[in-house]
């Protein structure tokens, strides 16, 4: 199949406030698409819709459908949980559970999964998510160290270790390095591609360079609109819309 | 599925050097298409120009989007400005190949003015000098490149060379004039190509040293 998910119509509100006007995209498997758009675009709202993560905000409201395998996620036989192990998330703000070791803040999905797992099945789920997360060579002799401990980017992988210990099909990440240095930004750029040979990544960012240098297709949104969509080469070398370009060109936004 | 910036570097690299690789031949079938006098080989050359004009597309569209994408800075950035401006003049190295093809079909339809000695030379030189040019570009030698830059000057005198001797056949004889002039159109070509090598020389160094040194006359 062609498409992890394919978004259709999607419209969201936050009470009487429409953020998101009738989104229609379809997003590649095994690749990475980003969304970028200035401030209060509908970005995040955008990709926070993709796995339900607006269930519980108050005055919430969303219509239209995400196909995800094909079953609009919205429906009423969808267990939002089990969803989101298969759509997992990355945030802005690296959050691993401060008071777990590295070992068990990756190990505890694993654990809440239900499936019993010996311990040395454990220990080889939590090596090959660390490894995916680029983080092992680091860590492997430290694995008792505290979440909080560690600096800034390797908690981000350590997140995305945690993500992907669950084995997602699809990774959403929300501005996954706004808060990090240059050089964690750069392995984490680095891990989002390697990644997108196994998974399906969407990514929102503010950051336009970091859009290009790590999608093979970008979203661009304005005001709750998508006002294009195509491949990164594309969008940065000759986008079709003339508010993009002025957007990519520094002209706004 | 993204490859990385370095593998792309890498693959931009490899791309330069197999359209380098693609004119040096060209350039060395014509001229031997011309000297072993064999008019079947100069179909191989236009073959070859039908590759190199795609490879001069594609070098280009690599560039441009490792810009828009990657914002190269520093050494990155001067190797892709490099690999554009190589870029046009490989491709005008292929011309001038094709060039020499055109000669050869009428050189080869009529007897021979005087056995091909100089050209032949050029032609040598020429080639050493895309050679060396690009061995310089991939290896970041910018030691090689100056020394490149220095055997233009053999190729011009040897142009000069080959014109001074046709000059003597054509008053001597002027039915040898429209052979005569071909050969030395075709030492202009092998000329050109020389220049062409040089031109890529400069971009090298100014590639790994980040300094320009067009212009500025003799080398010193």
């Amino acid at each position: 199949m062609e498409n992890a998910l394919k978004v259709k119509d999607l419209c969201a509100w936050f009470g009487n406030h429409q953020v998101l006007n009738n989104i229609t995209m379809d997003i590649r498997r095994h690749a990475v698409t980003s969304v970028m758009g200035p401030s209060g675009c509908g970005k995040s709202t955008f990709i926070r819709c993709l796995n339900r993560m607006h269930d519980l905000t108050p005055g919430f409201r969303v219509a239209g459908e995400v196909l995800f395998d094909g079953r609009d996620i919205y429906s009423e036989k969808i267990d939002p949980v089990l969803l989101r192990r298969k759509v997992g998330m990355v945030f802005q703000q690296p959050n691993p559970f401060p008071r777990m070791s590295a070992f068990e803040n990756v190990a505890v999905g694993l654990k809440f999964n239900g499936k019993k797992r010996s311990r040395s099945e454990l220990a080889e789920a939590v090596e090959k998510s660390l490894r995916m997360a680029a983080l092992w060579d680091e860590l492997k002799d430290h694995l008792d160290r505290l979440g909080s401990s560690l600096s800034g980017g390797q908690q981000q992988r350590l997140c995305i270790a945690r993500a992907l210990a669950v084995e997602p099909e699809v990774l959403l990440m929300d501005e996954p390095c706004s808060a990090l240095d240059p050089v964690s930004t750069a392995k984490i750029e680095e891990l989002i591609e390697d990644l997108s040979d196994k998974y399906t990544i969407v990514v929102v960012t503010h950051n336009m360079q970091q859009a290009g240098r790590i999608s093979d297709y970008v979203a661009f949104f304005l005001l709750g609109d998508l006002i294009e969509m195509d491949k990164a080469a594309r969008i940065f070398t000759n986008p079709a819309d003339k508010r993009t370009e002025e957007y990519i060109t520094g002209r706004f936004g | 599925m993204k490859k990385h910036y370095r593998e792309e570097l890498g693959s931009l690299r490899e791309t330069v050097l197999r359209m380098g690789g693609l004119v040096e031949q060209m350039t060395h079938r014509a001229i031997q298409a011309l000297v072993e006098r064999k008019i079947e080989m100069l179909a191989e050359v236009k073959a070859m120009e039908a590759q190199v004009n795609q490879l001069h597309i594609d070098i280009d569209e690599i560039c441009l989007e490792m810009i828009a994408l990657r914002q190269p800075t520093a050494a990155d950035l001067r190797f892709i400005a490099a690999a554009m401006k190589i870029n046009t003049d490989m491709e005008r190295i292929g011309d001038q190949a094709i060039n020499v093809t055109e000669r050869a079909e009428f050189l080869l339809t009529v007897p021979p003015v005087k056995p091909l000695i100089d050209i032949p030379r050029m032609a040598e030189i020429a080639k050493e000098m895309l050679r060396d040019a690009l061995d310089a570009f991939v290896n970041g030698n910018d030691e090689l490149a100056y020394n490149a830059i220095k055997k233009d000057d053999l190729v011009d005198h040897l142009k000069d060379q080959v014109f001074r001797e046709l000059l003597t056949y054509m008053m001597a004889d002027p039915a040898t004039i429209p052979r005569a002039l071909e050969l030395i159109l075709v030492s202009r070509h092998l000329e050109r190509i020389a220049d062409h090598a040089t031109n890529i020389c400069e971009d090298v160094i100014f590639m790994v040293k980040g300094k320009d040194i067009r212009h500025q006359g003799p080398l010193a």
